[in-house]
């Protein structure tokens, strides 16, 4: 029914709009910001195809910058003008600053932003929820990917909970040929990100620990969340030689040639991984700490686009908004891009099976985001960047799980009277 | 008197200027304004409306003080100095060495070895950065391999010779807090040993025949011509190159932000001013830029290179000049 | 004269020595980029597995290169940063040679104030001031041109290229230029009289201001990052952001981006060094 109505609604705006597109003789060049330079191909041969399909007037460039450099990058081409019509957004307070500097427009009323959940939207809303200012396109998910090839040489099944999951890595590590568990450090963002978030939620429960935070009832440095940095602290001996000059490309690498059994994983790394293997590649759910019976996963609002409030092309942005709002948009992006979900709520089937399983965990888990995210992140010091940091100091052997949590906690502290 | 000085004055201007416009005009627009409206923002910081508002000196004050800012401007101040230690004790002695084979005129195939050793210092940083992060990556193993070799084929043979040395361990040279930082000064090294090497060269064949020959006569050996004569006499270069070491290793930035990110880890054991201001101007992740404070980094960097090009002046080359007449 | 000279044995020894170290940092400096150069035409698994061995018919595999070609434009890339790169040079050369002979050539009132504040910015990282230089090309329309990248890397090379001209020009016989004026001639031809003296500086200036510009990865990124106005070391920058777990790509866009460059350089280099060592006399 939904999915009827969707595709209704997109006919109304396609006839709507035609006429005025029609109109406009000249075409219109539109620009898209992102740091999904990884996607490059996917826009240019299929996305926007599928779009002109519909606006053949409106030609639309997707320019990507690298992800290290794009907030920086695009700040300054905010600020001096040169930015793109649309701008990819990042989730929570980066995007929220550009909005409220005035750099992105209100899409409160914008056609098919009512296929959007409120869960969906929290990332890109003003604190008061009267502005939308991003349309959500998608979320990603945290698990394990493994190698089934070395699985089934080595006669091993996937672990439910932590105590068969370090089973399983201190088997590998004993049949000495693969690394067991492969993931760097010399990055930082990986250890907090595929390690401390992957498997936090099911010790701080989810939600109830991350708004716990918020709310100042939960602490970094007590119960789950320093149950989260013990089981990390667990990983270090099955970590791969080296692994802390060991960068992100570089594990991608080295699972990709099949010289890991295990892999830490963000849902996107499956659009990487497939056409670079020639084994076959499972995936299972965080796994359980001892007695516990539900699980939790990070569900991840990550990725939605704006529009640069500046841009001559105001109109054909907005078209290229609604688009995005589409179910053929959701179906094409979540199927081109396996391991990135779509935020709509048309229901989509995926054809990729190792991210249809990503995306079943939703109905098997109660879903989360990372716990930094939502306003923990707006003082100094920065709680995402502490987390970073201090998860790879764990990882490393310089700070105990404890040390790293207090001072995880005593940043936060610091300026967040919640916690105070 | 008074008139010839007037008539000189009204014509003189007129081919001066433009002789000055163009360089003048240019490099005021281009640089010295944005220098001077950047440093500006260093005395402004963001109210609760988010307007940019006068502060004074606090956010010199902030940096100094705070408990956030304080440690990462030592940090930054304490790597960069070690980053500068190291370029002054490793490439410029070594390019020094080069410089000085390369002058004997014994050696042949001198132009060959100055073409290829200089090779690296024409590549870009971003290559170089590239370059040594896939060398020194665990995953390929080229280091490991490079240190077996060390190991097997000098050190054991230095070994056998009765010297007493450890085999070097590998390790992974990137990702740990203490080899961090001097391998980064040592890739940078590598790229830019050409450029001391080249000007003590050019110096070093600027010296007269004459007083080299005079000092073998004199029964010199040739450490001793070296070192009493040819290192006097190019003191000058000494210094030239000491100084433009101080001013491009505390503006450095690419090396480090192509190898280890903005965010100069393993924990800030790699972050230098450079890249402590690039985080902190355009803000890294969730962390948002923050132009005023990233322009009180710049003011910093911009004092801490202006002493040290004045201490070299006033301190150094007015001893050489001395030394000299 | 002096090479001709009988050797004695210690003297024999010391040009061994002299020649191992010269040789081991010879192959420092060029293991690297031979490696990476080796590994660019081979397939993925010899990289990791064969490093060191030269390619052959079993490990040949040109992917990367395909990789690059399908989805780069380096020869765009070069043009752009062959353009910028001569565009700003010589505006640094012109601009830098004339402010410097007034400043070498004329008292006048502020000359010694005029030279200090034209040397202030060999200290100062142009960097600093970013934001204000990008709202500055956006006033005044330059953004994503050339331009803007010609007139920031003019502007910045411009004191260290007046310091060393202006040190030059003052070592020009007075004599010369006596005899030109006696002869009439206008400040103008007599400028243009004494450049060709200073080719030597002139030609320092060109290859300390060469090698920052053309490798300059900034300045790209921020004010013409368009990919029609890519330069080179932006367009390699990111195609390896894009690109950097395909080591085949990497490998190769590496190898794209360092064989013009040192090809050049090994054509130019004695002009080169020859700018280099300019003052060395012999």
């Amino acid at each position: 029914m939904k999915k009827v109505l969707g595709v209704a609604l997109v006919l109304t705006l396609i006839l709507a709009l035609a006429p005025a597109s029609t109109e406009a003789q000249e075409k219109v060049t539109l620009t898209i910001e992102s740091w999904r330079n990884d996607d490059l191909t996917i826009w240019q041969d299929i996305l926007i195809p599928a779009f002109n399909a519909a606006h053949p007037d409106i030609e639309v460039v997707f320019q990507p910058t690298a992800p290290t450099e794009y907030n920086g990058a695009l700040r300054a081409k905010l600020e001096g003008g040169t930015a793109g019509d649309l701008i990819t957004c990042r989730p929570f307070d980066e995007s929220l600053n550009l909005f409220q500097s005035g750099h992105l427009v209100s899409l409160n009323e914008l056609a098919g932003m009512e296929n959007f959940s409120d869960v969906a939207k929290s990332a890109w809303i003003t604190d008061d929820g009267s502005d939308v200012f991003c349309v959500p396109m998608a979320s990603v998910i945290h698990g394990f990917l493994y190698n089934k090839t070395i699985f089934d040489e080595l006669g091993l099944t996937e672990p439910t909970t932590e105590t068969e999951f370090l089973a399983l890595l201190e088997a590998v590590k004993a049949d000495g040929l693969y690394a067991p568990l492969v993931m760097g450090t010399v990055d930082q963002w990986e250890a907090a990100t595929m390690g401390y978030q992957n498997i936090g939620p099911n010790y701080w429960l989810g939600e109830e620990g991350r708004l716990g935070l918020i709310a100042g009832t939960h602490k970094y440095n007590e119960g789950g969340f320093l149950g989260a940095f013990e089981a990390l602290a667990r990983w270090q001996p099955y970590l791969p030689d080296g692994y802390q000059a060991i960068s992100y490309p570089d594990a991608q690498n080295l699972f990709a040639l099949g010289m890991g059994a295990v892999y830490p994983a963000g849902s996107w790394d499956i659009s990487t991984f497939n056409p670079q293997i020639d084994f076959e590649m499972g995936a299972f759910k965080p796994p359980l700490p001892e007695g516990s019976e539900n699980c939790y996963i990070s569900d991840h609002v990550d990725i939605a686009m704006g529009v640069n409030a500046n841009t001559p092309h105001m109109d054909e942005a907005l078209i290229f908004m609604e688009w995005l709002t589409t179910a053929e948009f959701a179906g094409l992006y979540s199927n081109q891009l396996p391991g990135f979900f779509s935020l709509a709520n048309h229901s989509i089937m995926l054809e990729d099976p190792v991210a249809q399983q990503f995306l079943d965990w939703r109905n098997e888990c109660e879903s989360t985001i990372r716990s930094a995210y939502q306003i923990l992140s707006r003082g100094e010091p920065n709680n995402e960047q502490d987390l970073w940091l201090y998860s790879a100091e764990v990882l490393n052997g310089n700070l105990t799980p404890q040390e790293a949590a207090d001072k995880v906690q005593e940043g936060l502290e610091a300026w967040y009277e919640p916690q105070q | 008197m008074l008139r010839t000085l007037w008539a000189n004055r009204s014509k003189f201007p007129l081919h001066i200027i433009v002789f000055l416009a163009p360089a003048v005009i240019i490099y005021s627009t281009f640089m010295i304004y944005p220098l001077i409206d950047s440093l500006r923002l260093s005395l402004y910081a963001p109210d609760d409306n988010q307007q940019e508002v006068f502060v004074g000196l606090d956010n010199y004050q902030k940096l100094t003080t705070d408990d956030l800012w304080q440690p990462r401007l030592e940090g930054a101040i304490k790597n960069n100095i070690k980053f500068f230690a190291i370029h002054m004790l490793v490439q410029n002695p070594i390019g020094l060495l080069l410089a000085a084979l390369l002058s004997s005129q014994f050696i042949r195939g001198r132009a060959i070895y100055r073409t290829v050793i200089f090779t690296p210092t024409v590549l870009s940083v971003v290559l170089i950065g590239f370059i040594w992060r896939m060398i020194l990556s665990p995953l390929w193993g080229i280091s490991a391999d490079v240190i077996d070799f060390i190991n097997a084929n000098i050190i054991d043979n230095l070994n056998t010779l009765g010297f007493g040395i450890d085999a070097i361990e590998n390790q992974p040279w990137l990702g740990l807090e203490n080899t961090a930082l001097p391998t980064l000064a040592l890739i940078s090294v590598w790229q830019w040993i050409g450029i001391p090497m080249m000007l003590f060269l050019a110096a070093l064949i600027s010296i007269p025949d004459e007083l080299i020959e005079a000092a073998r006569v004199d029964g010199a050996t040739a450490w001793g011509v070296f070192w009493r004569i040819k290192f006097r006499l190019i003191l000058p270069t000494v210094g030239i190159v000491g100084v433009l070491t101080f001013v491009g290793n505390f503006n450095a930035f690419d090396l480090i932000y192509t190898t280890q990110r903005a965010t100069a880890g393993p924990n800030y054991s790699t972050d230098i001013l450079g890249t402590f201001f690039y985080r902190t101007f355009f803000g890294i992740q969730l962390t948002p830029g923050n132009p005023t404070m990233g322009a009180t980094i710049a003011g910093v960097m911009f004092l801490i290179i202006l002493a040290g090009v004045l201490l070299y002046m006033f301190g150094w080359q007015r001893r050489i000049l001395q030394v000299e007449y | 004269m002096t090479a001709i000279r009988q050797l004695r044995p210690a003297q024999t020894i010391q040009l061994v020595i002299a020649h191992l170290v010269l040789l081991a940092y010879t192959a420092l400096a060029m293991f690297p980029i031979i490696l990476i150069v080796i590994n660019s035409v081979k397939s993925k698994r010899a990289i990791f597995t064969t490093p060191y061995a030269m390619p052959n018919s079993n490990t040949w595999d040109p992917i990367g290169y395909e990789t690059v070609w399908d989805r780069a434009s380096f020869p765009s890339y070069f043009q752009n940063s062959i353009i910028v790169t001569l565009a700003s040079l010589l505006l640094i050369m012109l601009a830098g040679s004339m402010a410097a002979w007034a400043l070498a050539e004329y008292r006048f009132p502020g000359n010694a104030i005029m030279g200090l504040y034209l040397a202030l910015g060999i200290m100062i990282p142009i960097r600093l001031g970013t934001v204000s230089i990008l709202r500055l090309v956006v006033d005044l329309h330059l953004v994503g041109t050339l331009y803007a990248l010609i007139l920031v890397y003019t502007a910045s090379g411009l004191p260290l290229a007046v310091f060393i001209l202006t040190n030059f020009m003052k070592q020009v016989p007075r004599d010369l230029k006596d005899a030109a004026r006696v002869d009439g001639a206008s400040e103008y031809r007599i400028y243009l009289m004494i450049l060709p003296l200073v080719r030597p500086a002139l030609g320092t200036v060109m290859v300390f201001n060469m090698i920052p510009i053309w490798n300059d990865l900034w300045f790209p990124l921020i004010l013409a990052p368009s990919e029609k106005s890519k330069t080179v070391t932006l367009g390699a920058q990111s195609f390896l952001g894009q690109f950097v777990n395909d080591w085949n790509a990497v490998l190769a866009s590496l190898s794209l981006a360092m064989i013009p460059m040192v090809i050049l350089y090994i054509i130019f280099s004695r002009q080169l060094i020859r700018g280099l060592t300019a003052g060395a006399v012999k």
